[in-house]
């Protein structure tokens, strides 16, 4: 059982997942602190993608549960995990391709009035209020991930730099408490990599906590104090991240991709 | 006058069309859901309406003489329902099967149109359904002009309702549920309820063109509601541009005009013992029309436009 040393703001108690005869993810628990950077990294085939799909909701759970700030969200739809403040992103990004930058980071906006059927009609005057607030913020989210200067242009324009940080500008915009990062840095350049590193910080900094899932070791080294290292569906090994790629095991399943 | 008498006339059949497509374009255009029985829908809207406001008929139920805003309303609210029904049923699954469904509904209702002839009148229909301004029949051009006066104020009735709620946070959520589900409900959309009020919407406009069709011509038969129809009001909306409701409406008028054309210049050409099989050369006039359309021009003649939000405006960036 890992555990940080804040209090905890995520917390999933013996996780389980089979597909079929494999298990996937196999009775794995973890605490993710208020205002923690937790990484889990681990070879192919870990069950790491599993764990990440179990966490947001897009696959159920077998057994274990799921608990936010002391809420259940074992069985919750994915849609109510992050109204109860647990976002993700996707590793492979899924903007609105034909809607604009701007609309995309909108529509991620949570409790909007005119998103009801009878409000939208009625109630044009209150929808219009939290609209324009909604915007002010929009236009400082893509501010902060640079995306300004896009936010006329259909998302489908982006680079696959540029998708990465509409992805985090959309779930910052929904106002998570947690973020799930799929592999933020795959497939991005270096430049953008140091961009996407330096903006993760600074969502920490503002008080979100991070799961970070990935396979590039030096993004790991430079956010994550404490590393979850996964083989087999299980947790092997829990550290910093200088600490725990020492060791014989770790390396182990790394070399060969499977436990010893 | 005369001329402008039958102008009046097809303008004013067009823009039934132009709410059908309307219709269509909340549950295509806007929220991607592939209703492939619009015929079904618009039959229903024009049965129901006629029930409720043709006078008392010995040979079958209904005939109850109420007044034509009374049929409208309850074809819209028939029309929704039946979509809601439609949509719970079937849009938590994949997404062919609602095409399958609504095929399958449509087909099925234009039988009971045809067969249940204590409430439809069977295979004759129904007639003497009121006409509004009827007054003025004995005045072809003045009634003809009234009535697509009023045909037209429907058309802009429910395009600027629709525009309202397309342009609003609701609209936006629709989209963003057609263009990446996954990614929608991971931002906290939900699906099905998004999509189930859009399809009992685009529903309740069809059957809303049903019937405002349905008094203007003043009869109805089983005939009218053949998936013919169905095709007919996709290839308007795919013409005129998915996506955009000035689209749907030019596309109505324009898919509407060559159909008209083209059917009376065939009956002109070709001998009169010709004439029932040369009628196939509208379907394959429309479908080229569709060919070259989607090669030349796939969004349609009027594109999607892209907006943020109808309540921030139109804003100029110098960049």
């Amino acid at each position: 059982m890992s555990t940080s040393s804040q209090p905890p703001i995520l917390t999933a108690d013996s996780l389980t997942k089979s597909f079929g005869g494999f298990r996937a993810v196999n009775d794995i628990s973890l605490t993710l602190g208020a205002r923690e950077i937790l990484g889990v990294i681990g070879p192919n085939g870990a069950g790491k993608s599993t764990l990440f799909n179990l966490l947001a909701g897009a696959i159920p759970l077998d057994a274990g549960r799921i608990g936010l700030d002391g809420v259940d969200l074992s069985h919750a739809r994915p849609e109510a995990r992050i109204r109860a403040g647990l976002g993700r992103t996707f590793q492979i990004p899924r903007p609105f391709a034909r809607m604009t930058v701007l609309e995309n980071v909108m529509a991620s906006a949570q409790g909007q009035r005119g998103e009801r059927l009878l409000p939208a009609l009625i109630a044009p005057r209150r929808v219009a209020e939290q609209e324009r607030a909604n915007a002010v913020r929009a236009r400082e989210i893509l501010d902060f991930v640079a995306l300004s200067h896009l936010e006329d242009q259909p998302a489908s324009v982006l680079s696959g730099g540029q998708r990465k940080l509409l992805e985090l500008a959309r779930v910052l915009m929904a106002e998570p408490r947690v973020i799930l990062l799929d592999e933020p840095a795959a497939g991005v350049n270096p430049a953008l990599l140091d961009m996407i590193i330096d903006r993760i910080i600074a969502i920490n900094q503002l008080g979100i906590a991070v799961l970070l899932i990935e396979h590039n070791m030096e993004m790991i080294a430079r956010l994550c104090p404490r590393v979850i290292v996964m083989a087999a569906g299980k947790a092997l090994a829990e550290g910093a991240p200088s600490e725990v790629t020492k060791r014989a095991d770790v390396i182990d399943v790394y070399l060969e991709g499977m436990p010893a | 006058m005369e001329l402008l008498a039958y102008a009046a006339f097809f303008l004013t059949i067009a823009l039934t069309y132009a709410i059908m497509c309307l219709g269509l374009n909340v549950q295509w255009g806007q929220t991607g859901l592939f209703n492939v029985g619009v015929a079904g829908f618009v039959g229903l809207g024009a049965y129901v309406s006629a029930a409720l406001t043709t006078p008392d008929a010995a040979e079958r139920i209904g005939g109850f003489g109420l007044p034509i805003a009374v049929g409208w309303i309850a074809a819209m609210a028939a029309g929704g329902v039946l979509a809601l029904a439609v949509g719970l049923l079937t849009l938590r699954m994949r997404s062919d099967y609602l095409a399958i469904t609504t095929f399958g509904i449509a087909v099925a209702l234009q039988l009971v149109f045809q067969n249940a002839e204590v409430l439809t009148g069977g295979a004759f229909g129904m007639a003497f359904i009121p006409r509004p301004f009827a007054g003025l029949q004995g005045q072809s051009f003045a009634f003809n002009m009234v009535n697509l006066a009023l045909t037209a104020a429907v058309v802009a009735g429910v395009y600027l309702l629709l525009e309202h709620l397309l342009r609003s946070p609701w609209g936006r959520a629709l989209r963003a549920v057609r263009e990446d589900e996954i990614a929608a409900q991971a931002l906290g959309k939900n699906p099905v309820l998004l999509r189930i009020q859009a399809f009992a919407l685009g529903g309740a406009i069809m059957a809303l063109a049903g019937a405002v069709q349905a008094h203007f011509i003043g009869f109805i038969a089983p005939g009218n509601y053949l998936p013919m129809m169905t095709f007919q009001v996709w290839a308007m909306l795919i013409v005129g541009g998915s996506g955009n409701n000035r689209g749907a409406v030019l596309g109505a008028v324009l898919v509407w005009a060559i159909w008209a054309l083209s059917g009376a210049a065939i009956s002109e050409i070709f001998p009169a013992a010709q004439q029932a099989r040369a009628a196939s050369l509208q379907i394959v006039i429309i479908g080229v029309m569709l060919c070259i359309i989607l090669l030349w021009r796939p969004q349609g003649i009027l594109p999607e436009v892209r907006s943020v939000s109808r309540h921030l405006g139109i804003r100029n960036k110098d960049s």
